[in-house]
C-alpha cells in the first residue's frame, strides 16, 4: 500500500503585508445596484487611506458617460433580490419608481447621487479609468466622458496598473 | 485602556481613538497629529479637525466624508490633501472622539 503525504495547508501567503495598501476596482455593470457596491468600496478606500482605482467596463461605463450618468436605474426584471415578480417588475415606470426610492433611502445615509460620487472620488486622489475595448466597441469619444476620468486605458495597463495590490471585480 | 498624550492620561479603544471626549484638548491634538504624520496642525488641519468634533458632540456621530467636503469649508480635494491616510478618520483621532463607523 502506498500512503501519500498530504502537504502542509497554506495559512498565509508569504510576503503579503497585513494591511491592504492598493485596490483597483473594476465596475462592469451599468444598473444603479450593479454600479454603487464599486463606487462605495472606492471612496471607503480612500477613507482608509488605502490608494484606489476605478476602471470602468463594458454597461459600467454609463456611470462615467455624460449622456447617461444621470439615467442610471435599478433592474426590476431578472432581479430576483428585490422580491417583485418578473411581471410586475416589467411595467412601464416601475423600474423608474424603483429606483426614486431607493435614491431616497440612499440620500438619507449620505449616500451622493452617481455623477457627484465620481467626481468625490476622483477628488479623493482616486484614478478613474474607461476600458479601451468597450470605448470601441460602444463607439465612443474622450469627450462623451465626464472631466474626471484619468485616461482610456487597454487591460494591459490596467493589470500594471493593479500590480502589488487587490483587484475587486464587480 | 488608557495612553499618555503630551503628559495627560486619557481612556483610548485599541485603536488609539479617544473614548471620551471630554479629556481632550488642543495639546493632546498636537501630539496625536505627529504621531499620525501631521507635524504642523495648520490653521486649515483645524478647521477640520474642529469641525469633526463639534457635530460629533451635537449629534453623536461623526460626519461623513460628503459632508464634511460640503460643510466644513474644506473641499474633498484638499481634505485629502491635508490627511493623506484618510480625513474623516484622522481628523476623528486629532480631534479626540470615538473611531467614526460610517461607510460613506
Amino acid at each position: 500500500m502506498t500512503s501519500t503525504v498530504m502537504p502542509e495547508p497554506t495559512t498565509a501567503v508569504e510576503g503579503r503585508a497585513d494591511s491592504i495598501q492598493k485596490v483597483s476596482i473594476i465596475i462592469s455593470k451599468g444598473s444603479l445596484e450593479g454600479i454603487y457596491p464599486g463606487l462605495i468600496m472606492a471612496n471607503g478606500a480612500r477613507m482608509e487611506g488605502i490608494e484606489a482605482n476605478v476602471f470602468f467596463t463594458f454597461f459600467g461605463m454609463d456611470a462615467i458617460t455624460k449622456k447617461r450618468h444621470n439615467a442610471i436605474k435599478v433592474a426590476t426584471v431578472g432581479n430576483p433580490g428585490l422580491h417583485i415578480p418578473t411581471l410586475l417588475g416589467a411595467i412601464p415606470g416601475m423600474s423608474a419608481f424603483v429606483t426614486s426610492q431607493m435614491k431616497k433611502e440612499m440620500e438619507k445615509l449620505d449616500i451622493p447621487p452617481i455623477p457627484e460620487f465620481i467626481e468625490m472620488i476622483a477628488d479623493t486622489g482616486a484614478g478613474i479609468y474607461a476600458c479601451l475595448a468597450t470605448v470601441d466597441m460602444f463607439k465612443l469619444k474622450k469627450e462623451d466622458f465626464v472631466d474626471h476620468v484619468t485616461d482610456i486605458i487597454t487591460v494591459g495597463e490596467f493589470y500594471e496598473m493593479a500590480a502589488g495590490g487587490e483587484i475587486v471585480f464587480t | 485602556m488608557t495612553a499618555t498624550f503630551a503628559g495627560h492620561q486619557v481612556d483610548v479603544d485599541h485603536e488609539g481613538y479617544m473614548q471620551k471626549p471630554a479629556q481632550w484638548n488642543k495639546e493632546i491634538a498636537a501630539e496625536m497629529a505627529r504621531e499620525v504624520g501631521i507635524e504642523t496642525l495648520t490653521e486649515r488641519h483645524w478647521q477640520v479637525v474642529e469641525f469633526v468634533r463639534s457635530r460629533y458632540l451635537e449629534t453623536g456621530s461623526a460626519p461623513s466624508i460628503r459632508s464634511l467636503g460640503k460643510e466644513s469649508g474644506v473641499p474633498v480635494k484638499e481634505l485629502y490633501k491635508l490627511f493623506p491616510k484618510g480625513p474623516a478618520k484622522l481628523a476623528a483621532r486629532i480631534g479626540g472622539i470615538p473611531k467614526p463607523r460610517g461607510c460613506i
